[in-house]
This record gives C-alpha cells, sequence and structure tokens, in this order.
C-alpha cells in the first residue's frame, strides 16, 4: 500500500473547512481532509477531540455550521433523500456498540439492507449473508440474537452487516474498544483484509493507539476540534509536536491556568 | 421579581417544548402517511409483515386485559346503575343507561388507557433503547428511514387494532352488563339484548370506535415522540416510558371530554 498522500488516486471523501458548534461551543473549527480511495485513514484523538462529531458529519447524521461533506463525490448535506439513500447503500457503518437490532437475529440483521434495498429472493440474501458471515468467521451464528453474542462477535457481526452491500467505503467507529488484545488484534486483521481483499476505503475511528498504527495507511490527528496532523504511521510517531507526543505517550496535558478565569469559573452563577 | 421572572422563563420554555413536541408529532404523522402513499413508488413501501408483528402485540396479545376489564366495567355500570335508578323505581332502565355508556363512553376510554399503559409505554421503551443503541443512527446510515421502518408500522397497527379492541369491549361489557341486569333484574340475556339494540344506533357506535381511532394515533405519536426524546441512558429510557404513559393517558382523557362536550350535547 502507497503510504504517502495519495494525489493521483481518486478522492473518497472530501471535507473542506468544516465548522461545528453544539450551541454556542465549537466542536470542529474548520476540518480540511481528504481520504482516497483504498486507503485506510484513521481519524485519532482523545475524549472531547471532537472525533466522533466528525464522523457523525461523514454519516450525515449532523448538519455542519459551515462547510461542506463530499462522499463518492455528492455533497452530503445538499443532495435529496432519493439520493442520499442511494449513497447511503454505496457506504458501510460498523457502530461501536455493534447497532444490532435487538429483536432480530444476527443472520436477519445483516440481511437486512439486502432486504430493504434489493429484490433478490430470501435464499440468495440468506447465501449472502452468509457470505459476509463466512468473511468475518461468524459462520453458523445467524440464527443467535444479539444478546447471546460476546462483544468480539457483536463488533463482527456489524461489520458483516456494514459490508453485504459490497460497500465502497466503510466506517468503523471504535472497532477494537472494549475488547481484549486478542480479539482487538483479530479485528484489526479483518480491517486489512476488508481493504486487500475488497478493495474498500475505510475510515477509523479511534482512541486505541496500537490499533492505529497497525492498520493505518494514514493517520488523522484531531485535537479540540483541530487537525494537528494527517501522515503516515511513521510521519506520526516522528512528529516533535508536543501535542502529538503527549498523546502517543499518554500524558495528560497540563492545562495553563488563569487565575481571573478560574475565579469567575467557580462564582459564576453565585 | 427575579423569581417571578424565573417562573416565567421556566413557564415559557415548557410551553415551547410542548409546542415543539406538538409540532414533530404533527410531522411524524405525515411522514407516516408519506410513506404508506409513497414508499411502493420509491420502491421503500411500508412493510405489511412489520404492520402484522406490531398488531399481534398491540391488539392480540391484549384481548385478555381488554377482556377481563371489559366484563368488569359493564358489571360496575350495571351495579350502580341498577342501584341509582332504584332510588325511581326505575331499574328496568338499566339497561339504556348501560348500553349507551359502555358503547360512547368506556368501552373506548378502557380501551384506550390499556392500549396506552402496554403498547404506548412499550413503543416508547423500544425507541428509546434504540436510540442510545445508536440503532437509529444505524437505520439512518442503512438508507432506511426510521419513521417508515418503524414509525408507519406500529401507527398504521395501532389504527387498526384499537378500533377491533374496543368494537371486543364494546360486545364484552355490554354482556358483562348482561350477566349483572339478569341475575339481578331476573331479566332474560335474550330481552337484554334486544333492549340493548333498541337502545344503541348505529351512531352510538361509530361515535365509539372514531374516538377510539383518534386515540390510536395519540398513544402511537405519544410514544414515539416521547422514545425519540431519550436521552442519558437506561435511566432516561425509563423516564420517558413513564412520560409516555401519563401523556398519552391525559390526552385520550382530555380529548375523550371534548368529544363529550362536542358532540354530545
Amino acid at each position: 500500500m502507497n503510504n504517502a498522500a495519495p494525489a493521483s488516486r481518486k478522492p473518497m471523501v472530501e471535507i473542506e473547512n468544516l465548522v461545528t458548534h453544539y450551541g454556542d461551543r465549537p466542536i470542529l473549527k474548520g476540518i480540511n481532509l481528504t481520504i482516497y480511495e483504498g486507503e485506510i485513514m484513521v481519524i485519532m484523538g482523545g475524549s472531547g477531540s471532537g472525533k466522533s462529531t466528525l464522523l457523525n458529519h461523514l454519516l450525515g447524521l449532523l448538519r455542519p455550521t459551515s462547510g461542506t461533506v463530499r462522499i463518492l463525490g455528492a455533497d452530503i448535506n445538499a443532495i435529496s433523500d432519493i439520493e442520499l439513500t442511494k449513497l447511503r447503500t454505496r457506504m458501510g457503518v460498523a457502530f461501536q456498540g455493534g447497532a444490532l437490532f435487538s429483536s432480530m437475529s444476527v443472520g436477519e440483521n445483516i440481511m437486512l439492507p439486502l432486504r430493504e434495498h434489493t429484490d433478490l429472493d430470501e435464499s440468495t440474501m440468506a447465501i449472502m449473508a452468509r457470505l459476509k458471515m463466512e468473511v468475518v468467521s461468524l459462520a453458523g451464528f445467524e440464527s443467535l440474537m444479539p444478546s447471546e453474542l460476546s462483544g468480539g462477535m457483536i463488533k463482527r457481526a456489524a461489520l458483516a452487516r456494514a459490508i453485504v452491500m459490497d460497500p465502497k467505503l466503510l466506517f468503523c467507529d471504535e472497532p477494537s474498544a472494549g475488547l481484549d488484545p486478542v480479539v482487538s488484534s483479530a479485528i484489526d486483521e479483518l480491517i486489512l483484509l476488508l481493504r486487500d481483499a475488497m478493495g474498500m476505503s475505510i475510515v477509523v475511528v479511534t482512541h486505541e493507539l496500537e490499533s492505529a498504527f497497525r492498520i493505518a495507511d494514514r493517520i488523522c490527528v484531531l485535537d479540540k476540534g483541530d487537525i494537528l496532523m494527517v501522515d503516515t504511521v511513521a510521519g506520526v510517531r516522528a512528529s516533535a509536536n508536543e501535542r502529538i507526543q503527549n498523546l502517543l505517550n499518554r500524558r495528560t496535558e497540563e492545562a495553563t491556568l488563569d487565575p481571573d478565569d478560574y475565579l469567575r469559573r467557580l462564582t459564576k452563577g453565585i | 421579581m427575579a423569581v417571578l421572572t424565573q417562573l416565567m422563563e421556566t413557564v415559557g420554555r415548557r410551553t415551547m417544548a410542548g409546542l415543539g413536541e406538538i409540532g414533530y408529532a404533527a410531522t411524524l404523522l405525515a411522514q407516516s402517511l408519506f410513506w404508506l402513499v409513497m414508499g411502493p413508488g420509491r420502491r421503500q413501501p411500508v412493510r405489511l409483515k412489520a404492520v402484522v408483528a406490531q398488531g399481534m402485540e398491540i391488539g392480540v396479545a391484549a384481548i385478555p386485559i381488554v377482556t377481563v376489564l371489559s366484563i368488569t366495567v359493564g358489571a360496575m355500570l350495571a351495579i350502580q346503575g341498577i342501584h341509582t335508578l332504584r332510588i325511581f323505581g326505575a331499574e328496568s332502565r338499566v339497561v339504556f343507561g348501560v348500553a349507551l355508556s359502555v358503547v360512547r363512553e368506556f368501552a373506548p376510554l378502557i380501551t384506550g388507557i390499556v392500549v396506552a399503559g402496554r403498547s404506548g409505554s412499550a413503543l416508547a421503551a423500544r425507541l428509546g433503547t434504540m436510540r442510545i443503541n445508536q440503532e437509529i443512527d444505524a437505520l439512518h446510515v442503512m438508507g432506511i428511514n426510521p419513521v417508515r421502518f418503524l414509525v408507519a408500522p406500529a401507527l398504521f397497527a395501532m389504527l387498526i387494532m384499537l378500533p377491533l379492541l374496543t368494537f371486543l369491549s364494546d360486545v364484552v361489557a355490554l354482556l358483562g352488563g348482561g350477566i349483572y341486569v339478569s341475575i339481578d333484574l331476573g331479566m332474560s340475556l335474550a330481552a337484554y339484548a334486544d333492549q340493548v339494540i333498541e337502545a344503541l344506533t348505529l351512531d352510538d357506535l361509530l361515535h365509539g370506535l372514531g374516538k377510539s381511532a383518534i386515540f390510536s394515533v395519540l398513544i402511537a405519536l405519544v410514544g414515539v415522540v416521547n422514545g425519540s426524546l431519550v436521552t442519558g441512558g437506561a435511566e432516561g429510557v425509563g423516564r420517558m416510558t413513564t412520560r409516555s404513559v401519563v401523556h398519552s393517558i391525559s390526552a385520550i382523557v382530555i380529548t375523550d371530554m371534548i368529544f363529550a362536550f362536542m358532540l354530545s350535547r
């Protein structure tokens, strides 16, 4: 895999000057990022860095204050509902907690996008679902309910559902969070396999350093709503930026204390 | 002065929030109708299977409790009616009172309250849990409209099942009243049935069933709105489920009073 920012390759996700607020509080402060075909881009950052908000913008679940998000060439906030639905059939999402529908079996969960967006007959859909379950090593578990699965199996089932329509673009939210190291490593391998075997472009949002370094072609480091850097794994590791080094070495930043501001915070509204 | 300002601010904020929820409910209703009509054309129909599944849960599973409560309410009305009319020596007129009050008031009201408690709350809890588990987000990103997939089937199932349950409640409550009347006044069930048929018009029956159709929309929308507003994990689900039951029963009783005022004077 070519690790340099590949200008010659097709952009799959283009984010331009993305600004967003919760109320008056700025969450993202002008993000610019392009993700290319066939690469795994890991969006990394600590709690409150804005990475989950950024993901929600990429998925079209939030509207930005300003800026544009183009997914597969289409401005996700400007296209019609019908076009958005079509676009969404070309992307897959594996949520952090799996977001499997608890009232449906694992097999039904995985078949759902096929059932809703294709005219395939029941047996073809079942075979396609089983194919994806084979890919994620969950063969034979289709009749179980999500509540009967372990944490790692839920993540796998969520991945199977995300790829059942053979998307061009896959988003994974914290794929290895809450898993033991062995299972986490297996999920990372699976993500690499999806890129290599199916040629997917994959966006992974995570705070797990090891996982990020294992799978990333490029890493985008977010901090307090800004992009600190976008570079290859080696580039991020070699960065001299203090905040990046703090993140890599799991050091907390010492907050600079402004006595007047501190006093104002303590006495506000009293 | 500061207290008054704060009070007005609170009242204003809550009023705005309440109006916002009513607006949201109206939007959900419009969207559900949109998907019912336009869904097939967009190759995204409201699934009959989902409507049937909801219908079984809302309607068929509620038959035992509706039956028990209706027979009890019917008998209770007969007991109270005979007790009151005895003062005037007019016990035999009890059938008239039982028939009208069951069909116009008690059957739709009791059924509405039971379904609000059973299914309205379940709907709020289900949607709330789905929301906090990101299942609603998952539907969005899969290109599946949550209103078409979750709200419309529940709404239409409710709209079909509540009038049917109300009709069952009509029959059972009248039977309950009849059993007591036959025991207390020695009237045969056949004579009782004759008097019931004589007392009731089609208009009375439609009055009750029409109300139950409106109640069904209220219960579904209140459940969905409260489920959609869940924040803060499992505790939030519990809070909004309770709120859903309280709101839908209040909405039913108030709507019932408005109906009685407008159509019974």
